[in-house]
């Protein structure tokens, strides 16, 4: 039985049906595969290289960006 | 110096040891879309593309197309920004960011700013960062005031290339100070690149004939009536300006009494 997971990302709290999930499955749920983006967990980057091994847990804050229009 | 067709065509500006064609750098906001965005880059001539780093949109149209896929990264070089940090520690953790999602890109753009309304740069917290992105192993571009004590003190830590501000950011003021900046250029050897400011082709014109070795802007073209055609009048103000500096120009006298036909042979 499992029991939904809440993250916060990008300052938007996220459920999930899962107790927790490697940084790859996320980037699959969110629909960012393929995508240009960077993931901050708890202040810390997280590698692409390591998103395999990389486990997201309820509770866990990230903020994850691209690059846009600037100056 | 004379500098023939060939030899300018070799005039190259160096940042962090890479060679680019182009003394015009220019950032990619404020365009009404990404199409006109990269025409007016395009027309601009640029190799070096401003870029800010911001949180995704997450759940929305899986085929929304990106700023990236108009401009590959592998046709531009790119410099994101640390645009809207107000302290070192949020612009080392933006660039942080962007050397991730560039795949390990070094070259970056640093500006801290001090206050939202002027968006004057606040140097204290940008020699903090640069300090610290430069030990990171960033190339670290930097934005700052036209303090020359401030600006050789980012020279000697480390800085690329030295980004003076020649009036306020999306003010379109001009060239505000030409002494500073003379100043800049004579005391340091990185490139000196006018960052903000500029608002129309004489502008750019300016600072190259003042020997910048580049100038960067964004506002100036893309909230010109016609950006595409502002970015071919900025291409060739860099490029006039620059000609002009290494040209040498004639020295200025209130008058000269020395008129450019010849004064014998007159008819009487």
């Amino acid at each position: 039985m499992y029991s939904n997971m809440k993250i916060t990302i990008n300052g938007n709290i996220k459920e999930f049906k899962h107790e927790s999930m490697t940084a790859d499955e996320l980037v699959d749920e969110l629909k960012l595969t393929g995508k240009r983006f960077a993931i901050e967990r708890n202040g810390e980057i997280m590698p692409k290289s390591l998103f395999k091994q990389f486990t997201i847990n309820d509770g866990d804050s990230l903020e994850i960006v691209g690059a846009v229009g600037g100056g | 110096m004379a500098v023939d067709k060939f030899e300018m065509n070799k005039d190259e500006l160096i940042i962090a040891g890479k060679p680019f064609k182009s003394r015009l750098l220019v950032g990619t906001g404020k365009y009404r879309d990404f199409k006109e965005t990269r025409s007016a880059i395009d027309q601009s001539g640029s190799q070096i593309v401003t870029v800010a780093i911001r949180r995704t949109n997450i759940g929305q149209n899986e085929n929304e197309q990106s700023l990236i896929d108009f401009l590959p990264t592998n046709e531009f070089t790119y410099l994101p920004n640390t645009a809207g940090c107000y302290s070192a520690d949020d612009a080392i953790r933006t660039l942080h960011l962007a050397r991730e999602l560039l795949d390990g890109h070094n070259l970056v753009k640093l500006e801290v700013l001090g206050d939202p309304k002027t968006l004057y740069p606040n140097v204290v917290e940008t020699l903090k960062a640069a300090t610290v992105l430069i030990k990171d192993g960033f190339d670290v571009m930097v934005y700052t005031s036209d303090d020359p004590i401030i600006a050789k003190q980012l020279e000697d830590i480390g800085c690329c290339a030295i980004m003076p501000l020649a009036s306020l950011i999306g003010s379109g003021m001009g060239i505000l100070n030409p002494w500073n900046l003379e100043i800049l250029i004579d005391t340091l050897s990185v490139p000196v690149i006018v960052d903000a400011g500029v608002g129309t082709a004489s502008d750019a014109a300016i600072a190259m004939e003042l020997g910048c070795d580049g100038v960067l802007m964004n506002t100036a073209i893309a909230t010109a009536k016609d950006p595409i055609m502002m970015a071919s009048a900025m291409k060739k103000a860099v490029e006039a300006g620059r000609e002009a500096f290494l040209a040498g120009r004639m020295a200025k006298k209130l008058y000269s009494g020395s008129p450019s036909s010849p004064v014998s042979g007159l008819i009487k």
